[in-house]
């Protein structure tokens, strides 16, 4: 019985990628080793945001620093996505639908200044944070998401607003997303300082060999 | 006289079981919403429900092995060298999964013999990966994957394993009284345990001989 369990905990990454893409996500999903979502956070609660009370502070390296409302973000155009989201652990949810708006969209309404090189990314949590490099930033698939499985982003996904880094591991997408500061360097983020890769390209990055995010 | 009563579990090996059963109910049910994000969403708390579950993980092997560990264990001892105790007619009896019968059944069949190998190996492989997804930071990433994994295909077994287990104890009352009262009555023990009931007639007739010298 040990034996088996560490064995499992060895091979199972293998193992768990098969499994996943056999069970599916939808009852399938269920199963142990199924794609569905879980449901990881830093801190001991969620933060419960209101529509209304929502802000998203842009400071930094802008010409124009910004305090957008939840209805200034679904004024600017709408982007949407359908994309595998995938977990450093192993999980991988098949052909989430996300809208929102682009990050470079929100980037141009501040301006960005000529040493701006990087963004730090701020949580409601207060605790969790990640990082960009602009060029990174600037990519068509990296949005300010407020919408989630054709619903609002619900409070355990991290609603009202997150940010949805589609090519990247699932902790890039910082949720409960608070402020974005432009910057020349980036600090590390939250997972970057416990070990896990700073430009994390799902196939590319924490040692891992998943299909990347097309 | 009603069939004289003999002894089946003394207070230790039932203090044992009942702590041991409260701990992975406690366990189960925490697991429920740690796993089921639709769970989850209605209960809310994760943090606290994580904190319960991870601590009645660690706390869950204290009851056996503070049983086991001194003059008060004798009896939890001996009944456990019992699983790994298998004579031939019991291997038959698995092998043709169950339509021969064993004549001279002992304390505990086959199946009562695969659940607590199976528990127990349970108990362990769980608290193995279970710390390895708490305590991350000290393992590298892919045992996190591997630890998730088979965390979670275990714990689908443990809930079909503890399910049947209540389900066989249920429908064998006399068995399930014995969890709770200690002792089976001698014809039940003929019926279903011949082998134990012998030793255990032997047993005591050498203590009776020995006390009359």
């Amino acid at each position: 019985m040990i034996a088996a369990g560490a064995a499992g905990i060895v091979f199972g990454a293998r193992v768990q990628k098969v499994v996943g893409s056999a069970f599916g996500s939808g009852l399938g999903g269920l199963l142990p080793g199924g794609d569905r979502f879980r449901i990881y956070t830093v801190t001991s609660s969620f933060p419960e945001i209101s529509n209304s009370g929502y802000r998203l502070r842009v400071t930094g390296l802008v010409d124009r620093p910004l305090n957008l409302t939840l209805d200034d973000l679904k004024s600017m155009p709408k982007t949407k996505l359908v994309k595998d989201f995938q977990c450093v652990t192993g999980w991988r949810v098949p052909q989430v639908h996300w809208e929102g708006v682009r990050l470079s969209e929100v980037l141009a309404s501040a301006g960005l200044k000529s040493s701006a090189a990087a963004l730090t990314f701020g949580s409601y949590d207060g605790l969790d944070t990640e990082s960009l490099t602009l060029d990174q930033a600037q990519r068509p698939d990296v949005i300010v998401a407020y919408r989630m499985l054709d619903a609002p982003i619900t409070t355990d996904h991290g609603g009202p607003v997150r940010l949805y880094v589609a090519p990247m591991y699932g902790y890039k997408s910082l949720k409960w997303l608070s402020s974005i500061q432009v910057v020349e360097n980036a600090a590390p983020g939250y997972w970057e300082q416990n070990g896990y890769s700073t430009d994390a390209w799902v196939g590319a990055s924490n040692q891992r060999d998943d299909k990347p995010i097309s | 006289m009603a069939s004289p009563r003999l002894l089946r579990f003394d207070r230790v090996e039932r203090a044992a079981h009942w702590t041991t059963a409260l701990l992975f109910g406690i366990l189960m049910a925490t697991a429920l919403p740690l796993y089921f994000v639709q769970v989850e969403s209605i209960v809310g708390r994760r943090a606290l429900i994580a904190e319960i579950h991870t601590w009645s993980g660690v706390a869950l092997p204290l009851p056996l092995i503070i049983s086991l560990a001194g003059p008060w264990g004798l009896r939890l001892r001996r009944d456990l060298r019992r699983f790994n105790l298998w004579t031939p007619a019991e291997i038959r009896w698995l092998r043709s999964l169950g339509r021969k019968r064993n004549p001279e059944p002992d304390k505990f069949n086959p199946g009562q013999k695969l659940n607590a190998l199976f528990i127990a190996g349970a108990i362990v492989v769980m608290l193995g990966t279970g710390s390895i997804l708490k305590w991350y930071r000290l393992f590298p990433l892919g045992w996190r994957t591997g630890a998730t994994f088979v965390h979670d295909v275990l714990a689908a077994a443990v809930f079909i394993i503890v399910f049947g287990h209540i389900a066989f104890a249920l429908a064998h009352r006399d068995a399930l009284r014995s969890m709770f009262r200690g002792w089976v009555t001698e014809a039940w023990a003929k019926r279903h345990a011949s082998a134990w009931l012998k030793e255990e007639q032997e047993a005591s007739s050498e203590a009776e001989a020995a006390s009359v010298r």
